[in-house]
């Protein structure tokens, strides 16, 4: 079994993959072999059809799954930050410890670092700032909206500034209003946070409307089976959603997905 | 309290209470039945207060074997949980005992007990074991049912085990933990009474249940009636006060502790 590395390479490349693969104790392979670079400060989405492995890649990414063959390296900007700081994870769920109120879910990953509480709080202040739920440090989980769990979850990620944030399909349980408006602030984020994102989804919609760059992954055992750039000339907002250009990536995007719900029964 | 049904359902069990004692007191004096036989409600009450200075006494002895066995319990309970929790070994190794221990009836092993043991010492034993196993079998699901998610990100995030514990698992299973405790409370009572009812035929003790034996020989049933009225009413409130600490733990987060409403 391969060692996921953790040395810095000078590439340029936030997130490196090298034949990774995952096959599982009962003989199902999962994953792979999957190659894939991710640049540093770039906005890339995995599409797939569910069961193709792309959360599976993004756990395996985070260092929560070991791959079964294949090496992973994750480059760090500074020496100081090595290991767990580089990483923010948001989940499918808002995973929130509902025991804790905001400001505390928000605290855990300083509090398991040992940050003293002191220089923490200013930290919590600003990423709760940044998800715009600085009025709510004091609520509990159960007293929010699911888009509201979510950006405390988002913050959650945010709060150890990460050089990556991986996140696996965080929006797919919301609905399509809440989606957007976390659709825009997310990107407004990532403009202004240079933070390198790998974005899971199953939605090509989302993912041309947030990405650089569309990886799409074919059936199980997920591989890479076509890559589009997504360009646009404005930065992106409402205006890029109806745009004919968006409507065009879409559906170019569609066609390359299409194969991989070929094979299966019911699709 | 607000709704009609509310009030209804508060009510309802006093009504069928009070309707059942007077039926009780009216059959007594129709039919003239003697106190040694059935004492009538209202001669029970009569004899809790005129007996008040012994029945208090020996109500304090009860409680306090409860209280030092309920504690036994809790903390027995839940450090067990916590030692399987981190070694599978000893899950394996101990928790056949645990279950053995629950389900050999206490009344039969309070008068072992009673040989080897102190019989103070064996009274909260007897109360231990009656009360233990449902703290640590709740305990062990709580502690096992912890978000796989939230798990993982203690795991990203390098949380120490320590750390896992405390931040993680205590927390998540304490509605589980609480849950036992309750049923718990309850249970030590009953170890406790039971322990003292095989210790009675001994001789010595002055709890409540004790008392009731006591009182028994002596055909003393309106005191006997008395005491049982006392137990019942210490089970009531140590019910009540651990639901109500429950709810104020719990009050905050959990399902269980919130109204319909919010």
């Amino acid at each position: 079994m391969a060692e996921p590395g953790l040395s810095g390479s000078d590439s340029g490349s936030a997130v490196r993959l090298r034949g990774v693969t995952k096959t599982y104790d009962s003989g199902v392979t999962a994953l792979g072999p999957l190659d894939l670079d991710v640049g540093r400060g770039e906005f890339v989405s995995l599409l797939g059809p569910s069961g193709c492995g792309k959360s599976t890649a993004l756990r395996i990414i985070a260092g929560l799954a070991a791959p079964s063959t294949g090496t992973v390296e994750l480059a760090h900007h500074g020496a100081a930050q090595r290991g767990s700081h580089t990483i923010g994870f948001v989940f499918q769920e808002p995973t929130l410890m509902p025991w804790a109120n905001v400001h505390d879910n928000v605290r855990l990953p300083l509090k398991l670092a040992r940050l003293p509480a002191a220089a923490a709080d200013a930290r919590i202040d600003a990423a709760l700032d940044q998800v715009g739920l600085a009025e709510f440090a004091s609520a509990y989980p159960r007293e929010l909206s699911g888009g509201m769990k979510m950006r405390v979850s988002l913050a959650r990620a945010l709060v150890t500034d990460p050089d990556i944030l991986l996140m696996d399909e965080p929006f797919a349980a919301l609905d399509e209003i809440t989606r957007f408006r976390l659709n825009n602030d997310l990107l407004s984020l990532w403009r202004n946070l240079h933070k390198t994102v790998i974005f899971v989804t199953h939605s090509v919609f989302e993912s041309v409307y947030l990405s650089e760059r569309v990886i799409v992954m074919t059936a199980r055992p997920g591989r890479i089976g076509a890559e589009f750039r997504i360009t646009s000339s404005e930065p992106r907002g409402e205006e890029f959603r109806t745009s004919a250009e968006y409507a065009a990536f879409c559906r170019e995007v569609s066609g390359a997905l299409a194969p991989s719900y070929a094979g299966q029964a019911g699709a | 309290m607000k709704s009609p049904q509310d009030l209804v359902r508060f009510v309802l069990p006093i009504a069928v209470f009070a309707a059942g004692l007077l039926l009780w007191e009216a059959i007594v004096r129709a039919y003239g039945i003697q106190p040694y036989v059935l004492p009538s409600p209202l001669l029970v009450l009569k004899t809790l207060v005129a007996d008040w200075p012994i029945l208090s006494q020996s109500l304090g002895v009860t409680l306090l074997t409860t209280l030092e066995g309920f504690v036994a319990a809790a903390i027995g309970g839940v450090v067990l949980a916590l030692l399987f929790n981190q070694s599978k070994w000893l899950e394996y190794s101990l928790f056949p005992y645990a279950v053995v221990l629950q389900v050999t009836p206490v009344i039969a092993i309070a008068p072992l007990l009673l040989i080897y043991l102190q019989q103070q010492t064996a009274v909260i034993v007897c109360a231990w074991i009656v009360a233990f196993f449902p703290v640590l079998s709740n305990t062990t699901l709580g502690l096992s049912s912890v978000d796989r998610n939230l798990a993982g990100l203690f795991q990203l995030y390098g949380a120490s085990k320590l750390q896992t514990l405390l931040f993680l698992k205590l927390p998540a299973a304490l509605p589980y933990i609480l849950g036992g405790l309750r049923i718990a409370g309850g249970l030590s009572l009953i170890g406790a009474v039971v322990a003292e009812i095989a210790a009675g035929s001994a001789g010595a003790g002055s709890g409540l249940a004790f008392r009731i034996a006591e009182s028994g020989y002596r055909l003393n049933i309106p005191r006997m009636f008395a005491a049982l009225l006392l137990l019942s009413l210490a089970g009531i409130v140590i019910y009540g006060v651990l639901a109500l600490v429950s709810h104020l733990l719990l009050r905050r987060w959990h399902e269980s502790a919130l109204g319909k409403d919010s």
